[in-house]
């Protein structure tokens, strides 16, 4: 990585705006995301946490405000182009391609996002070098519907790895799993961060954000109430109403 | 996978060999204009499953596409007495532009809406071409066939080997779709759009491939039936039984391989036209609807799907 | 000028008589989500039955409807059973697969009145089918005039039921958000099953009107395909009051172009307005329950 490229950020929202008919989930949010970064995302339900990442990701257009990735604007392009980029995400409610098994979700992956140069034989050794780091490897030849529900947040996390992502966008993937199976999946996070892929976390379970992230934002009624290191944003006054609700 | 490439050319080969050696050989007529309707079935199951089978885009408009294939073929051979073949490749340019105006149509509308949609295309168009005087309105119009180009010294035969041709065709191109990065993003696309996008499949740029391609070849394939009937009208060139039976041989085949929509339209083809000769066409049609019912209730995946299902048994049982 | 009004005039209460033949659709389609194309195919099946119990026993068709509709209840009943146990239960692509299922029964009903009756026309007698009323320069035949009143009371009676008794709302919770009526201990399966019978039972008067308004014949059902969905997207799904309003508009176009482009461009009206309407405004005219 050279200098210049550590200077700029990975990611630069700038005072993006959404709105569903009257009701405004985004308003004028703005903020950097360096590379490297584990950055935790929270806030209440319905404070505009999924929205900024669809937002992100392209599955939303905005109304205002752009996205720049790398220092190009994304705010036009289609989700498609936006992962080909390295902008990857895995979903609140799991959606993986039902007809497939594990290694045909993750060859979608590969045969679309992963560059052209690459052969079969590359793409296949690729897909089981991503499942055995995400301890699917047993599991390539089953029908994605026959997991479980922590092999399901793997097989997605899996799947937008495959992509060759420089962002990875994680929303609520531990949601529903025991303390175990948490654990689990934030040490899989840890990994892939310390392989130089910066990623936003977005999650309910405070213990592990905190124990996670280099830098916590919080939303509220789709503003930015408060951002800093962990406990600092812990310590926010505002933060703790938010949750509490007052 | 070299392999198998080689088996099917061999097998499509052998297919139309056979083909070409029957026209040749077998006198009577009626084998060939059976023949016809159960290869025309085919090609339009086949055509038809590469949008409604891979991508899940279900068309109910298969008989607007064939209806402007066998109007194509009238208004060319009326004006200019245009060649078969001209008559082909002018419905499959057609149909593919038809194919990308039902492409941007999923842009605005999913499931059932879309299927909604493509019935009333097929109403709209018609309607106009009942109101077109030159192609015979609604009463219909004759078709004198020119004489047959040898080697075929019929021209139903010719019309015959003609639409195996189509048949050939459709199963290469569906077969290499399957196959290829192509089939496995509209997979992904049928199984969910917006996570497709989000693993890098350019959805809308392959349901406008899927859209194109599956017009083209209903239109062609829709075009040699003016010859076939020597007489077109609205009513029968654009009749629904067209969409549902096509829809019905694929999904009793089943969409999940090239080969399902094949074995769907043998399978209710030949029993509907066995059904027409001997008893009725009214029997036909309730065989189709009968059919339909029962596989879309107990075996939603087709015969391939319930062979799938043996085999899968039967390992597990051995093991 | 007269013409014209003659148009508008006849164009609502053909638009009127629509909406009869549609507020089921309204109901099964619009509020429960069942791709019911073979709605029209019960229609004209309810038709036959007028025409049966006219043909054999004199009674008015109206009467007749009334007869035939707990029969229709009953039908609904269990085409919804076997619909939700085939494919809701099933889940994953429940539409898709449904509208090919009802395009295979309306097939089959098509095909059995056709064995049974021919594709003859049929039709029924009765004092008001034939005669004309004189108002000024009009002459309003007064079969229009029937289907008018029946489905204006058809639609006010529709709304009042499912506005203001328990098992109506619950039909309309059960759109807006099933889980939510499993927590209040109701079984969203039955209010879905009920209000489908209540949707096929509708039909029983609508298919005596069917046969009121013109002769019938088996595949009649294929024009109002068109006919009953353009008007139940274009209301906004599941809206009743905008059913009857989109039911006349599309009457109102009908007619103004039977008139000055002629019969032949008919079929095309109400799938032309469909299509513009799932183009443009998908959520229909008069917006989407949420």
């Amino acid at each position: 990585m050279t200098s210049s490229d550590a200077q700029l950020p990975l990611l630069r929202i700038a005072s993006l705006t959404k709105r569903f008919g009257g009701f405004t989930a985004l308003d004028n949010v703005s903020v950097d995301i360096s590379p490297g970064e584990r950055f935790g995302l929270i806030g209440p339900n319905g404070s505009g946490k999924t929205t900024l990442i669809n937002c992100i990701s392209g599955a939303f257009r905005t109304e205002a405000g752009t996205v720049l990735f790398r220092d190009e604007d994304i705010t036009p392009l289609q989700p498609h182009m936006r992962t080909r980029r390295g902008i990857a995400r895995s979903f609140q409610i799991p959606r993986p391609f039902r007809s497939m098994t594990v290694a045909e979700n993750l060859m979608v992956a590969l045969d679309f996002a992963a560059g052209e140069h690459v052969s079969v034989a590359q793409r296949h050794d690729a897909m089981m070098d991503i499942l055995t780091q995400m301890g699917l490897a047993s599991k390539a030849n089953v029908s994605a519907t026959q997991l479980s529900q922590v092999e399901l947040r793997k097989m997605e996390l899996a799947r937008a790895l495959a992509t060759h992502p420089k962002l990875l966008i994680s929303d609520e993937a531990m949601a529903g799993l025991s303390s175990s199976e948490v654990d689990e999946v934030l040490d899989l996070l840890m990994s892939l961060a310390s392989r130089d892929i910066t990623i936003i976390m977005i999650e309910h379970i405070m213990q592990a954000v905190m124990r996670f992230s280099d830098r916590v934002m919080c939303l509220d009624a789709g503003k930015i109430i408060a951002i800093g290191t962990p406990s600092e944003v812990m310590g926010n006054q505002r933060v703790q109403e938010a949750y509490l609700g007052t | 996978m070299k392999r198998s490439n080689i088996a099917f050319w061999v097998g499509a080969a052998v297919f139309l060999v056979a083909i070409f050696v029957m026209t040749q050989v077998v006198g009577n007529q009626y084998p060939f204009f059976a023949g016809y309707v159960i290869l025309q079935f085919i090609a339009l199951a086949v055509a038809w499953s590469i949008l409604g089978g891979y991508a899940g885009y279900v068309n109910f408009g298969t008989s607007a596409f064939f209806g402007v294939g066998v109007y194509t073929a009238v208004f060319l051979t009326k004006a200019f007495e245009a060649p078969l073949l001209v008559q082909i490749v002018t419905a499959a340019v057609i149909g593919a532009l038809m194919g990308f105006a039902l492409g941007l149509l999923t842009l605005r509308m999913q499931g059932i809406f879309f299927s909604i949609a493509t019935i009333a295309l097929t109403i709209i168009i018609e309607t106009t071409v009942m109101n077109w005087r030159f192609v015979g309105g609604a009463a219909g119009i004759q078709i004198a066939r020119p004489p047959a180009t040898p080697p075929f010294d019929n021209y139903v035969q010719m019309l015959f080997f003609v639409q195996a041709l189509l048949v050939v065709l459709a199963v290469a191109i569906s077969r290499y779709i399957q196959n290829s990065w192509i089939g496995r993003g509209l997979q992904a696309l049928k199984d969910d759009e917006l996570a497709a996008e989000c693993t890098g499949v350019p959805t809308l740029r392959l349901k406008l491939l899927a859209c194109v391609i599956s017009g083209a070849l209903l239109c062609a394939i829709g075009a040699p039936s003016a010859m076939y009937l020597q007489f077109a009208n609205p009513d029968s060139a654009f009749n629904l039984n067209y969409s549902v039976s096509t829809l019905a041989m694929s999904l009793i085949g089943g969409t999940s391989h090239w080969s399902g929509p094949i074995i769907g339209a043998i399978l209710l083809g030949t029993t509907q036209q066995l059904l027409t000769v001997t008893i009725s066409s009214e029997v036909n049609v309730l065989v189709l609807g009968i059919m339909l019912v029962l596989f879309v209730v107990g075996a939603p995946e087709g015969i391939i799907g319930l062979v799938r299902k043996l085999r899968g048994n039967r390992k597990e049982g051995g093991t | 000028m007269d013409l014209l009004l003659d148009a508008v005039v006849i164009g609502v209460l053909l638009g009127c008589f629509y909406g009869a033949v549609s507020i089921g659709l309204s109901v099964s389609f619009g509020l429960l989500d069942v791709p019911h194309v073979a709605h029209p195919a019960f229609l004209v099946l309810a038709s036959y039955g007028v025409y049966i119990i006219n043909e054999h026993y004199g009674i008015d068709p109206l009467v007749a409807g009334l007869l035939i509709t707990p029969l229709f209840f009953v039908l609904g009943l269990v085409a919804y059973r076997l619909y939700y146990e085939t494919f809701e239960k099933r889940g994953t692509d429940a539409g898709v697969r449904g509208i090919a299922f009802f395009f295979g029964v309306a097939f089959i009903i098509e095909v059995l009145i056709i064995m049974q009756f021919g594709v003859d026309q049929r039709s029924v007698t009765a004092t008001y089918i034939g005669k004309s009323w004189r108002i000024a320069d009009m002459r309003i035949p007064y079969r229009m005039l029937v289907a008018f009143a029946v489905a204006a009371a058809l639609t006010i009676v529709l709304t009042l039921y499912l506005s203001r008794t328990f098992m109506g709302r619950a039909i309309r919770a059960v759109a807006q958000d099933q889980e939510a009526l499993r927590l209040m201990g109701v079984n969203p399966i039955k209010v879905k099953q009920w209000a489908f019978g209540i949707a096929t039972a509708v039909l029983g008067i609508a298919g005596a009107l069917l046969i009121i308004v013109a002769p019938v014949e088996p595949t009649l059902d294929r024009a109002y395909i068109g006919r009953t969905f353009c008007v139940v997207v274009m209301a906004g799904l599941g809206s009743m009051s905008g059913t009857i309003v989109a039911a006349i508009i599309l009457g109102v176009a009908e007619s103004i172009v039977l008139t000055s482009f002629g019969a032949s461009w008919a079929p095309a009206i109400s799938f032309a307005m469909l299509l513009g309407v799932l183009a443009v405004r998908p959520q229909g005219l008069f917006g989407r329950r949420s």
